[in-house]
C-alpha cells in the first residue's frame, strides 16, 4: 500500500532525530574527524565540540559542565551509576533501595548487584505507580548507600515524587540516583533544587541520535569506573568519544529544553483529547498510571477481553506504531512487571496499549488513531471467548 | 516476526465464531497467560461438518486457531485427533519459537472438543496428552 497513512505514537521507545540535530552532527562524521585526545588543530576542534555539548547538557539540568560524563546511552549510564557507586561505597554499606517499576536497565543491574552480595529493597508502588515516601523512609538502614528511583516511568508515564525523595536522601546522607531517560525534554529538571546526585539521560528519547547518553555525577560523589581503558572523560569513562553523537546530544537537549513548557503543554492537550475519547467511547477500558502526574505524551490503557499483541498487529496493519505491556509481544510469558506492580490482574495487563505522543503528532493523527483503535478493539472482542461470556452473562442479568 | 501465512490467518481468520448448538466444545488456555482458545464442533456420522473458534490471544494464537479449524473441517474424528501442533505450525509456514505453545494450544483445544463430543455421546474419552501447555495450577505461565 503505497499511500497508506502512517502515524508514529511510540515516542517513549525512540524519536526521530531532529533535522537541525542531524545537520549539526554531519561535519563531525566527515571533515571534522579528529580524535579529541590528539594534539593537533583538527583534534582540538573535536575536543571543543565535546566541551560545548557538555556545557549544553549541564545548563539543561542545572549542573556544572565537569559533572557531565558522556556514555553510550541510558543503559550504560544506569549500569555505571549503580555498579560504580555500589562498589565505591561497599565499605560503608551494602544496601540499595529502588522501586519495583524501574526500567530493566536498573532492575537487572540491581539483580546483578544482589548476586555480588549487595542487598536490594524494591519499594512497592500505589495503584497510580508512585512510591510512598513513608516506605522509603522506613526502608533506609544504617547500611543504605544508594537510592535509585526513576523520574518518570517509561510504560505508564507516572512521575515520582522526586523532590521529596531527594530531600529524604540528602537529610540521611544517602546518594540519590534517578533514571531520567523519559523525563528529560518533558519535565523541567534542576539537579540542585531536587537534590539529585546522579542522573541518567539518553539522547534518542528527545530527538537526538541513538547510541549517546550522559551520566550526571555530582561533584564529590565517589564512583568507580565502569568502562576501563584510556583517559577520556577526565579518566572516568574510557573510549574514544562519539563526537557526532555527543554534538547531536548537545544540540538536541538545548533545543528541547528551550521550548520545553510550550511543547509539553501542546502535547498534553493533544494527549488528553485522545485519552478522553478512548476512555469515554470505547467501553471496558481503564487508564493505567496517574491521571495528571504523568508524562505529557503518555497514554496507557487496558482494554478488557483482548490481548495487546494482536491489537498492535492490527494497528500496525493500519500504519500505526504503538506498544503494549502484554507478555506476548516481549518474548517472555509474563506481562509487564510495571502493570502487575500497580495491581493489574495479568489478563488486564495483557490487554494494555501504550501510545506515546510527540511533537510531530497532530489532531488529524488523533482522529485516525482513535478510529482505527476503536475498529481494532471491536474486531478482537468479536473473536474473544471472554467477551462472548461477558455478553451472555449480561443478557442473563437484564 | 510472523510468516505471511500467519499474518493472512490473523488478518482474515477462517471459521471464527460460535456454534450455538455445538456437538462438542473444547476450551484451553488461561487468561493469566494471555491466551484462551475455544473450539466448537458439529459432528455428523463421525465427520466434522462444521467447526468454529473463539480466541483471546496474540497473533499466533488467532492464526493457530484459524489454521487448526481449517485442517480438521470435513475430517473424521480419528483424522482430526491426529492433527498435531507441528502440523498446525508447519501449515502456518512456521511460528517463532516463543509462540510454539500457541499451536500446542490448538491441538489441545481440538482434543478437548472431540472428547467433549464423545462424552456427550456416552463414549469413553480418548487419552489426551499430559497437559504440556503452561500450567494453570501454580499460577505461572511457563511452557
Amino acid at each position: 500500500m503505497a499511500n497508506q497513512k502512517s502515524v508514529y505514537m511510540d515516542h517513549s521507545a525512540t524519536t526521530a532525530t531532529d533535522p537541525e540535530v542531524v545537520q549539526a552532527m554531519i561535519p563531525w562524521f566527515s571533515n571534522q574527524y579528529g580524535n579529541p585526545s590528539s594534539l593537533y588543530k583538527l583534534a582540538r576542534e573535536s575536543k571543543t565540540a565535546i566541551e560545548n555539548a557538555r556545557s549544553k547538557v549541564a545548563t539543561a539540568i542545572g549542573a556544572k559542565p565537569e559533572e557531565i560524563f558522556f556514555t553510550s546511552g541510558g543503559t550504560e549510564s544506569d549500569n555505571w551509576a549503580l555498579i560504580g557507586t555500589a562498589f565505591a561505597l561497599r565499605k560503608k554499606g551494602n544496601h540499595i533501595i529502588t522501586s519495583g517499576i524501574e526500567h530493566h536497565a536498573i532492575q537487572h543491574t540491581c539483580e546483578y548487584l544482589e548476586k555480588q552480595g549487595f542487598s536490594v529493597t524494591y519499594l512497592p508502588v500505589d495503584e497510580s505507580g508512585k512510591i510512598r515516601t513513608a516506605d522509603l523512609k522506613s526502608a533506609i538502614t544504617d547500611g543504605t548507600i544508594l537510592v535509585s528511583v526513576m523520574f518518570a516511568n517509561n510504560e505508564i508515564g507516572t512521575i515520582q515524587p522526586v523532590k521529596e525523595i531527594g530531600k529524604i536522601c540528602r537529610e540521611k546522607g544517602i546518594l540519590f540516583h534517578t533514571d531520567a531517560v523519559q523525563a528529560i525534554g518533558n519535565i523541567p529538571i534542576d539537579v540542585g533544587d531536587l537534590n539529585i546526585d546522579l542522573l541518567s539521560l539518553s539522547s534518542h528519547k528527545f530527538y537526538g541520535p541513538k547510541g549517546t547518553g550522559a551520566l550526571f555525577i555530582r561533584k564529590g560523589v565517589r564512583i568507580d569506573n565502569y568502562i576501563h581503558g584510556g583517559g577520556q572523560e577526565r579518566r572516568k569513562r574510557a573510549g574514544t568519544e562519539n563526537v557526532p553523537g555527543i554534538v547531536g546530544l548537545g544540540t538536541a537537549i538545548e533545543k528541547v529544553t528551550r521550548n520545553l513548557e510550550d511543547n509539553s503543554n501542546r502535547i498534553r492537550v493533544l494527549r488528553d483529547r485522545l485519552l478522553d475519547r478512548i476512555l469515554s467511547e470505547i467501553p471496558h477500558t481503564r487508564l493505567n498510571g496517574h491521571r495528571t502526574d504523568r508524562l505529557a505524551g503518555n497514554i496507557n490503557v487496558s482494554f478488557e477481553f483482548i490481548e495487546g499483541e494482536s491489537l498492535l498487529l492490527l494497528l500496525d496493519h493500519a500504519g500505526i506504531a504503538a506498544s503494549t505491556g502484554s507478555a506476548c509481544s516481549s518474548g517472555s510469558l509474563e506481562p509487564s512487571h510495571v502493570l502487575l506492580a500497580i495491581g493489574l490482574r495479568a489478563e488486564i495487563a495483557h490487554g494494555s496499549l501504550r501510545l506515546t505522543l510527540g511533537r510531530e503528532n497532530t489532531e488529524e493523527d488523533n482522529e485516525y488513531v482513535f478510529a482505527e483503535l476503536k475498529k481494532a478493539v471491536e474486531r478482537l472482542r468479536a473473536m474473544s471467548p471472554l467477551y462472548a461470556d461477558y455478553l451472555k452473562k449480561r443478557s442473563r442479568h437484564v | 516476526m510472523y510468516s505471511e501465512k500467519v499474518m493472512d490467518h490473523f488478518m482474515n481468520p477462517r471459521n471464527q465464531g460460535e456454534i450455538t448448538d455445538a456437538d462438542g466444545v473444547g476450551e484451553v488456555g488461561n487468561p493469566t497467560c494471555g491466551d484462551i482458545m475455544r473450539i466448537f464442533l458439529s459432528v455428523k456420522e463421525n465427520i466434522i461438518t462444521d467447526v468454529k473458534f473463539q480466541t483471546f490471544g496474540c497473533g499466533a494464537a488467532v492464526a493457530s486457531s484459524s489454521m487448526a479449524t481449517e485442517l480438521i473441517k470435513g475430517k473424521t474424528l480419528e483424522e482430526a485427533w491426529e492433527v498435531s501442533n507441528k502440523a498446525v505450525a508447519e501449515a502456518l509456514e512456521g511460528l517463532p519459537p516463543i509462540k510454539m505453545h500457541c499451536s500446542v494450544l490448538a491441538e489441545e483445544g481440538i482434543h478437548k472438543a472431540i472428547n467433549d463430543y464423545r462424552i456427550k455421546q456416552g463414549l469413553p474419552p480418548w487419552e489426551e496428552k499430559a497437559g504440556h501447555h503452561h500450567g494453570h495450577d501454580d499460577g505461572t505461565c511457563e511452557t
